[in-house]
Formats: structure tokens, C-alpha cells, sequence
């Protein structure tokens, strides 16, 4: 009997969210259909529905919600200017899961996304690049970084580098600089990202002769004690090790291996930047990081500072790589689809075709890098500037 | 009818009546799907329902049937997803019919899930209460710390294994199907509702007629004293161990489907708080019940979505919604004016019955 | 030397499980209830603790009393608003709330602090003056260091281990000594018996609850000292672990917390530097198999004989 309550209330229960799904889905037709059928668009404000996934809730919360804001920031100053292209931006939270994902994407695209900003993290995008693809719906991820998020789509592409661009070109400058002799690697053995770098690192340094005298690993859960690893890099007497993970363990890392009074160089890749944004963060902890990176919140051009200086006003924080990579893909939407003369009665698969072309010939320069091309497959090319860590602040290294 | 329905017993007309309600959700989403007047939202999450359903019956065969608290199911879950998947991509050229070949990687999915459950079944039913919940608990982050670190490759020679690195070593033309932290990428998504549907149809058969039959008795016998049903001879680990690797197989088969409605899937997916996620549907539906199960599997995968109208807030009114829901069912005050309401409501429907 | 140094590191992992699991075990052991939200008791402990010490500039251990205080009122709300009214439902309806409370404490951690990083403050921490020669300048030591600097022992991992002995031996004579004590004993005995005696069984629940609540406030605070990084998930994953520790060590038993807490962590720290990094999990994971087959009931717990 009690039983048959509880299913009793569960159905009514289903029956509210499905009704929910429904109203819901239906309130966001009408302007789904403005955006695919021409006729219609007049009566709405022509503005380009541009949707996104990535994790606003759960471990990976920051990265997402760092490049939804700086996202926003974007949007809000092209709205605010007298640009004829306008943007309205909708973040679902994807909660860095492929799963939560598609359904994120699955419910922008009810809302009438004509342009995507892919997921923020890389499994999810890998996901979503597949239903982009397959729906013919142009994607630009910020900071998803995995070869297999644009392989084989000729529609999604990225704004940060390629994870083996990423690898290569850390283990290039450690040789060309002579940094070290012997290379220590910890990194995050189920982090896609992490494992994605580490691999091609290794590949180049043995291409190059650089010693891997310890490679050593962690995981979600056991994410706290870096102890055994820092003392394998020590026993082997490495001299530089090489973090390819996010600034969240690196600043475990660096406090126990102070404590262990271990002082090898350390070189970092693009998830290091936003360590001294930490707060209550000893930034002495980090002196003499070296990491490449494409973004400095330190940087006193006029752009960034701007960029900087709005987002500490907004969110009380200073922005990330993720935020400037996301706040870069709406300007490169800005700028592509200025150049290409599209207007938002387009259908997403119209606009999909004029980006295409777009962004495989322009050129745009933003706070993450300056003269950025595309190649066919998605991948953007432009430099890593090599910084350093000195006095709690970046430098630039030549 | 009402006579002949009257005739079977109170658990085959149950029974009955679940298939019923499966069926026509099933024909119902159908025919919304074919009009086009279902949002994509809920369209795309038909699949990962019917394999959150699967997972929802066959954690209920455990916990509800059998009476064992399992903290683990997502690891089979997991089993099935990989083996299945890596089945599929492996077969994609010997089969090329999809629908056969998801059929295919089913089956080796459940199969593959189940010897887990024989092995792991072995050591674990000795066990009792919360201390089998730890080891199913603890074999739930083997499995998923074994596929982290698991290579599968094929070239012309066959299958090539390793373990921590990536050593196959793959002839030119091989491909690597598992790639330790990076999962399986690039799946062809060949999971469809209809699949879904089937293999929840099928699970249905195979939970029902094993708890109606002699096994299922001894099984629940077990369960409600284990010290008596020994003693008049039942065979307690055989009738535990059908039961753990039943809903071990059928964990893998919705694993597999679950994992080719994807284009990419990792092991860390299928961890601790997946298993805690299907436990929840299984509890909330009630321990035991079926039709609750479905239901609440169901309402549980929408529900988050359709929270999303509260954008941040989302998460923290699912968890105020699963609270509430909890109190409701369980809250003795609640649920007797609840059950006066009930009675109120039934007693209408009989007369309407009657007349 | 490389050995003794992985053995303190794993002591130090092993107090700070120790510490979480005494406040599971002690739920458990009184209220026979797996409080999944104990995890995010902690990390809203240590928030506490953490804005009391760098935003508003409060001594530290003023911060701990904070933290332990709103952690004990914070345990009383949601034991008198989510668990109590469930009292005499199915324990696996209990645990399933206790993962609501867990997600809705998680999720206003993160609405309330948002998601960046918070770097913890170590205080267990002294300052050397400098040598009035000048010879040496001012140092900030946070450990004591033996046999010429090679082997280091932090001040965290000794407050932490001596805080676990103290909290095992204050739970065991209050569980066996006091009148409140009794009456926990009594009712995760038998509820029905307890409640015939006159024992108020709600009232002695929820007390557990507090304590629960409290010891999770010290955790948060020592578990942030050690390993200073502090999000709103950090509490769930040394939660699962604890929960690991308190079966490993027989759940319900105090000093079976404290030892099963210390070898998990021995064995994790263990198996990264002589297995393998990558599969240390599954090598804890292993063992807990193995201990809980050869002694069913953890190393310390009791082997109920059942009656027929």
C-alpha cells in the first residue's frame, strides 16, 4: 500500500517536471523558430543567440564559471556599443560530465542557439562537438583542448592551443632555454587534458634528449599528498619538474615540496595560470614559476587592463585564461560575422557555413594572442608567451 | 477482463500493469517524437533514461529483493560500458547492421559484467550489511581505477592489452580503442529509444519471472531470515550469488547502451556517485517495487533539467526537492494524512470501477 | 631514510582520516546511521574557520571555536529538519536524505563562497627570532626537523594525531563514564529497551549529531591546515575515505577509527611509492577487501553473534 503511495507520488512528481519540460520547451520554441525561418525574425530583436555548456556547479565549477562571466563581459560591451551585430548569451551548467552535457546543449538548442560556444571543459566538449556536428550548428570552444574535441568535425573550433601544441611547445622551450637536465612529470592520471599534454611532453623530450628521470601521477581522490611524488623527483634528482594539471594541486605542490625544502625549477602550462589569483595564496611559494601561457591578468596593455579591471568590478575576482578565452571567442564571433555580413535571421546552419569559411581565413587579435589564425581542422595557431613568476606577479620571459 | 484480471493474483496484476505503463509511455513518447513535439531536451535524454531504469531495476533485485545495500553498481555499469563499446567498435566491421551490432555488444557488455559479479560476488556475500556495502563500495573504485589505466588496441593481429602505459604497440592501421584516462572517443552513437525500451522490456521479464518463480522466493526468504531459510535448506550463497550477478548483467547491458548513446565515455563516470545516484532512485521508488523504480529513474534524469530555469540555483533546489520528497514518503506524520487522501481518491476509483 | 619520511607522510594523511572518521563513527555507532553529509560538515568548517581567520582577522583558535560552534548548531538544524522526522523509517531512507543534505550543503558552499580556490592559512606554525648577531634571520618553521634536516615531521601532523588521541580518549570516557554517554550506548543498543528505561532517545540522538557535528569542525580545520587548498567539494572525497577508514577499523568502535584511519592512510602513502602512483586507489581499495574477509567486522569491531 505505502508502496504503491510512493510510486503514486512519484508519478505526479514526473508528471510536474515533464509538464515543466514542456512549458518550458514551449515558451522557447517560438523564438527557436525566429531564428530558423527568415520571415519571422522582424518582429524579434535581431540579436545571435549564442549558447554554451560548462561546469557552473561541482569540482569543475570555476572553469566554467570564469568563462561564462568573462563571456558576458564580452557581450555586454559589444551590446552597450553601436555594433550592428548583438548577441544574447545563454551558459548551461554541464557540470564536466559528457552525459550533462549533451543534455545542456540539447536544451540550448530548444532555447534557438545559432552559435555555440562548445563546452568549456574537454570530455564534455568532445561530447558536444559530436551534436554540434551532426546538427550543423558552428562551435568555438574557449578552452576545451583535446585533439579528438575537432577531429574529423569541420565545424568546431578552438581558441586556446591543442593539448600536444601544448606539450611539445613546453618541452621546445625547456631545451632551447636549457632549463634542466633532469625532468620530473606529475600529472593528473584521469584528466584527459593532463594526460593529453604529458604524452606528446614525452614524445618531444625524448626527441630532443631531455631526461625523464621521474613521472609520477595522481587522481581525483588522492589529490592531496603529493609527498611520494615529489620525493621520487628528488631521489632522482630532478632539477625542473613539469606540472601539466590545473593551479588548484600545483599549489599543494609547490607548499609540500616547501616543506620538504625541495626547490627544483618548476614549469607549468596554461591550467597553472590564475595560481596567484588564489586567495590567501602565498605567492612566494610560486617564485620562479615558468609556465606558457597565452594570458596575463598582469598585463598592462589597454585591452587586458580594461578587460581586468571590469571583471574585478563584476565578480570580485581577477579573471582567468578560461574567462579571456571565452571573452576572445565572442569577438571572434563579432568580428567573423561582421566580416561574413550575417544577420541573426540566418538559420544556425547558414551561419554555420559562413564560419566556416570566416574563420579559416581571418585574422583576429585578442587578449589571449595577437594575429590568431585557423586551420582547417579547428586548431588556432598563435605563440604561448613564456612567463615567469617573480615578486607574486608575471614577467614576461623574452 | 475486470474478471479475468481479478482472477490473477495481486503481484501478476502489478506486474501486468508495469509492462502496461512501460509500453505505453514508450508508444506515447513514439508518437510525440514522430509529431516533433517533444523538445530535444527530453528527446535526448530518452536513451540515458531507459539505462537509468535498467540500472534502477537491477540495484533493486539487490538492495529491495535480495536485501544487500550495494554501493557499487556503477561499476558494472562501467564494465558493461567499456567491454560493450569496445565491442562494437571491434565488430564494426564484422557486423554491419547496427541495431544487431548494439544487440551484440549488449549481450558481451551484460556477460562481461556478470563473470564481475561472479568474481566479485565470490568474496562480497560473505559479508553483511554495511560491510558488504563497503566492499561492493570499494570494487565500484577498483573497477573504475582499472579502466583508468587500461589500453586496448586492435590492429591486424587481434586485440592488444596493456596496463598503466600505453604499450599495444599497434601495427600500422590499429587503432586505439580504450585509452586509459581518456576512455573511448569518437563512438558511434548507435543506441537508440527503441533499443532503450527493448532492453527495459526485457529486464522487466527477467526481474519478474525470477522473483516469481521458486528461486525468487528462496531469494526473499533469504533476505527476510536468513537464519530460518537455511535451516529448513535453502542454499543461501546460490540463490544470493542469482540474484548479485543477474543484476550485475543487466547493470552491464544498460551500461552498454548507455555508453553508445555517447560519443566519448570515461571510467570516471561510472564512480561512487553515480552508483549513489541510481541507489537514490531505487530508494525513493520504494525498496522492492518496480513500477517505483521506472518512475522514479525517470523523474530523477528530468528533474535536474528541467530545474534549469533556476540557472545557479539548480542544483541546490534538486537537493531540496530530493530532501522534501524523502520527508514526504517516509515522514510517518505526512504520510497518514497522505494515505487518508489516498483513500479518498481509491475509494472513488473502485466505484467508477464497479459501475 | 626515504622510507621512514614516506611513513610520516603517510601517518599525517592517516591522522587526518583518522580525525574525519571518529565523527562517523561515532554517528554510526549511536544513531546506526551513514551520515554521507559529514564530508561537507567539514568543508563548511573549515570555511568558517577560514573567513574568521583572513577576512576578519580573528586569533586562530577563536576561528576553531567559531567554526566548531555554527558546525554544531549547523548539525542540530539539519538533524532537527532533514533526519529527525525520519526516525522510524528504513535507515536507507536516512542515508539517502543525508546525500540530499550533502548535495544542498555543497551547492550553498558554492553559491555562498563561489568556486575559486581559498588558500588555508597553516598557523601551526613558529617563528625563530632572529639571532642577535645576525647570523640567522627570521625563520618560520612548520615543522621540527631530525637527523640533520632529513626527516620532517609538520606541526599540522603532530596537533593532528595528538587532537585524534585526545578526541578517542574525551569520546571513550564520555561514551563509557557520563549519564549522556550511557544513554548513547543504550540506544544504538537497542532504541525500543532505551526508550522503556526512560531514556529520551530524540534528544539523545541529536546530541550525537552536535558532537558529530563539532569533531567534523576540527577535522575541517586540520584537514585545510594539512593540505591547504579549500572548494566546496573538498570535503567529499577524504569524507568517502573516512567513511573507508571507520569500516576498516570496525565501524561503531572508537579506537577503531583512529587505527583504521591511520593505516589507510599508511597504505595509500605506501602503495604510491612502491606499487605504483597510478593504482594506489585500487591497492587500498584491495586491501580493505582483504582485512574485511579475514575479519568481517574491521579490525576492531565486534563480531555480533547473531541469536536463533
Amino acid at each position: 500500500m505505502k508502496k504503491k503511495l510512493i510510486s503514486l507520488m512519484l508519478a505526479f512528481a514526473m508528471a510536474l517536471s515533464l509538464a515543466a519540460c514542456g512549458s518550458d520547451s514551449g515558451s522557447t520554441s517560438a523564438p527557436a523558430d525566429s531564428g530558423d525561418t527568415a520571415d519571422k525574425s522582424a518582429t524579434d530583436a535581431a540579436v545571435f543567440k549564442l549558447g554554451g555548456t560548462g561546469p557552473l556547479t561541482g569540482g569543475a565549477a570555476i572553469y566554467g564559471t570564469a568563462a561564462k562571466n568573462g563571456a558576458q563581459i564580452a557581450v555586454d560591451e559589444i551590446n552597450a556599443s553601436d555594433s550592428t551585430i548583438k548577441f544574447e548569451l545563454k551558459y548551461e551548467d554541464d557540470t564536466h560530465d559528457a552525459e550533462k552535457a549533451v543534455n545542456a546543449y540539447n536544451a540550448l538548442k530548444d532555447w534557438g542557439m545559432q552559435i555555440s560556444l562548445g563546452s568549456v571543459t574537454s570530455k564534455p566538449c568532445e561530447a558536444t562537438s559530436a551534436e554540434t556536428y551532426a546538427d550543423r550548428i558552428f562551435a568555438l570552444t574557449p578552452s576545451a583542448s583535446s585533439t579528438a574535441t575537432t577531429e574529423g568535425k569541420d565545424n568546431m573550433f578552438q581558441m586556446c592551443f591543442m593539448d600536444p601544441n601544448q606539450g611539445s611547445a613546453s618541452a621546445q622551450y625547456i631545451a632551447d632555454k636549457a632549463l634542466g637536465t633532469k625532468i620530473a612529470i606529475i600529472w593528473k592520471n584521469d584528466d584527459v587534458y593532463s594526460k593529453g599534454i604529458h604524452d606528446t611532453f614525452v614524445e618531444k623530450a625524448a626527441e630532443l634528449n631531455l631526461a625523464v628521470v621521474s613521472d609520477t601521477t595522481f587522481a581525483d581522490g588522492n589529490d592531496t599528498d603529493f609527498s611520494v611524488q615529489l620525493a621520487d623527483a628528488q631521489t632522482n634528482g630532478a632539477d625542473l619538474v613539469f606540472l601539466p594539471m590545473y593551479y588548484q594541486p600545483a599549489s599543494l605542490i609547490f607548499a609540500q615540496a616547501n616543506s620538504m625544502g625541495y626547490a627544483p625549477t618548476w614549469f607549468g602550462v596554461d591550467g597553472m595560470d590564475g595560481i596567484l589569483t588564489m586567495e590567501g595564496f602565498d605567492s612566494s611559494l610560486a617564485e620562479g614559476v615558468m609556465l606558457l601561457t597565452p594570458f596575463n591578468a598582469d598585463a598592462t596593455d589597454e585591452k587586458t587592463a580594461a578587460f581586468v579591471a571590469e571583471y574585478q568590478n563584476r565578480f570580485g575576482e581577477v579573471p582567468n585564461q578560461f574567462a579571456a578565452d571565452a571573452y576572445d571567442c565572442v569577438y571572434a564571433y563579432k568580428q567573423a560575422l561582421e566580416a561574413a555580413g550575417a544577420t541573426p535571421d540566418m538559420s544556425a546552419e547558414e551561419l554555420c557555413d559562413l564560419m566556416i569559411e570566416q574563420f579559416t581565413s581571418m585574422t583576429f587579435d585578442g587578449l589571449t594572442g595577437a594575429g590568431m589564425t585557423w586551420d582547417a581542422s579547428g586548431a588556432v595557431s598563435k605563440s604561448p608567451k613564456g612567463m615567469v613568476i617573480e615578486n607574486g606577479g608575471y614577467v614576461g620571459l623574452d | 477482463m475486470t474478471m479475468k484480471l481479478k482472477k490473477l493474483s495481486k503481484t501478476s496484476r502489478r506486474n501486468y500493469l508495469t509492462y502496461a505503463l512501460v509500453i505505453l509511455a514508450f508508444v506515447l513518447l513514439q508518437i510525440l517524437s514522430g509529431t516533433g513535439s517533444i523538445s530535444s531536451s527530453l528527446k535526448g535524454m530518452l536513451v540515458p533514461i531507459c539505462a537509468y531504469v535498467v540500472m534502477a531495476i537491477s540495484l533493486n533485485l539487490t538492495v529491495g529483493v535480495l536485501g544487500e545495500l550495494s554501493l557499487g553498481h556503477a561499476g558494472f555499469m562501467s564494465m558493461g560500458a567499456f567491454t560493450g563499446t569496445a565491442a562494437a567498435i571491434a565488430l564494426q566491421n564484422v557486423i554491419p547492421i547496427a541495431p544487431l551490432r548494439l544487440a551484440v555488444a549488449m549481450a558481451i557488455g551484460a556477460a562481461f559484467a556478470a563473470l564481475a559479479g561472479f568474481l566479485i560476488g565470490i568474496p562480497v556475500l560473505r559479508l553483511k550489511g554495511d560491510y558488504l556495502a563497503i566492499v561492493t563500495l570499494a570494487f565500484g573504485e577498483i573497477i573504475k581505477s582499472i579502466f583508468n589505466n587500461l589500453y586496448v588496441g586492435m590492429d591486424s593481429e587481434g586485440l592488444h592489452f596493456s596496463l598503466l602505459s600505453d604499450n599495444t604497440n599497434l601495427l600500422d592501421g590499429g587503432k586505439l580503442i580504450i585509452g586509459g584516462p581518456m576512455g573511448i572517443g569518437g563512438i558511434q552513437k548507435i543506441s537508440t529509444f527503441a533499443a532503450g525500451f527493448i532492453l527495459v522490456m526485457l529486464t522487466l521479464m527477467i526481474v519478474f519471472n525470477l522473483v516469481n518463480s521458486r528461486a525468487g522466493r528462496a531469494i526473499m526468504a533469504v533476505r527476510d531470515n536468513r537464519i530460518a531459510a537455511e535451516s529448513i535448506g535453502v542454499n543461501i550463497t546460490k540463490y544470493k550469488m542469482m540474484a548479485f550477478v543477474t543484476s550485475a548483467a543487466l547493470a552491464g547491458a544498460a551500461g552498454s547502451l548507455f555508453a553508445m548513446n555517447y560519443s566519448t565515455i570515461v571510467a570516471n563516470k561510472f564512480d561512487f556517485n553515480t552508483s549513489i545516484l541510481v541507489l537514490v532512485f531505487v530508494v525513493l521508488g520504494g525498496l522492492g517495487n518496480m513500477l517505483g523504480s521506472i518512475v522514479a529513474a525517470a523523474a530523477l534524469t528530468i528533474l535536474p533539467e528541467a530545474l534549469r530555469q533556476f540557472s545557479d540555483y539548480r542544483m541546490l533546489v534538486y537537493a531540496i526537492v530530493l530532501i522534501l520528497v524523502m520527508l514526504a514518503t517516509n515522514n510517518p506524520t505526512l504520510r497518514s494524512y497522505l494515505d487518508r487522501a489516498k483513500a479518498a481518491v481509491t475509494g472513488k476509483g473502485r466505484k467508477k470501477e464497479a459501475v | 631514510m626515504t622510507f621512514l619520511n614516506f611513513l610520516i607522510s603517510g601517518i599525517s594523511l592517516g591522522s587526518i582520516y583518522a580525525i574525519i572518521a571518529l565523527g562517523y563513527t561515532m554517528v554510526y555507532g549511536i544513531a546506526k546511521m551513514l551520515n554521507f553529509a559529514h564530508g561537507d560538515v567539514i568543508m563548511v568548517g573549515a570555511y568558517i574557520c577560514f573567513f574568521a581567520i583572513s577576512r576578519f582577522s580573528l586569533p586562530p583558535l577563536v576561528g576553531i571555536l567559531l567554526a566548531m560552534l555554527l558546525c554544531t548548531v549547523l548539525g542540530i538544524v539539519v538533524e532537527r529538519l532533514a533526519y529527525k522526522p525520519l526516525r522510524s523509517a528504513p535507515s536507507l531512507a536516512v542515508l539517502i536524505t543525508a546525500i540530499g543534505v550533502s548535495y544542498f550543503l555543497q551547492n550553498a558552499a558554492l553559491l555562498l563562497w563561489s568556486s575559486s580556490p581559498k588558500v588555508f592559512p597553516n598557523f601551526f606554525t613558529v617563528t625563530q627570532s632572529p639571532a642577535p648577531d645576525g647570523t640567522a634571520e627570521q625563520t618560520v618553521r612548520t615543522g621540527i626537523e631530525l637527523f640533520g634536516g632529513q626527516l620532517k615531521i609538520s606541526f599540522v601532523t603532530i596537533v593532528t594525531i595528538a587532537t585524534c588521541i585526545i578526541i578517542m580518549l574525551a569520546l571513550t570516557w564520555f561514551t563509557g563514564r557520563t549519564k549522556m554517554g550511557k544513554a548513547m550506548r543504550a540506544c544504538s543498543e537497542d532504541k525500543g529497551a532505551a526508550q522503556l528505561m526512560g531514556i529520551n532517545v530524540d534528544a539523545t540522538i541529536s546530541m550525537t549529531f552536535a558532537i558529530g557535528s563539532g569533531l567534523a569542525a576540527i577535522a575541517g580545520v586540520l584537514l585545510c591546515s594539512a593540505y591547504p587548498t579549500l572548494v566546496p567539494t573538498t570535503g567529499s572525497m577524504p569524507g568517502i575515505k573516512a567513511f573507508t577508514a571507520a569500516v576498516f577499523g570496525g565501524i561503531g568502535s572508537i579506537p577503531g577509527a583512529l587505527l583504521g584511519g591511520l593505516l589507510l592512510g599508511l597504505i595509500e602513502i605506501l602503495a604510491k611509492a612502491y606499487i605504483s602512483t597510478q593504482l594506489s586507489d585500487a591497492v587500498v581499495f584491495a586491501v580493505l577487501i582483504v582485512v574485511l574477509l579475514v575479519k568481517p567486522a574491521g579490525l576492531l569491531g565486534k563480531q555480533v553473534r547473531e541469536k536463533v
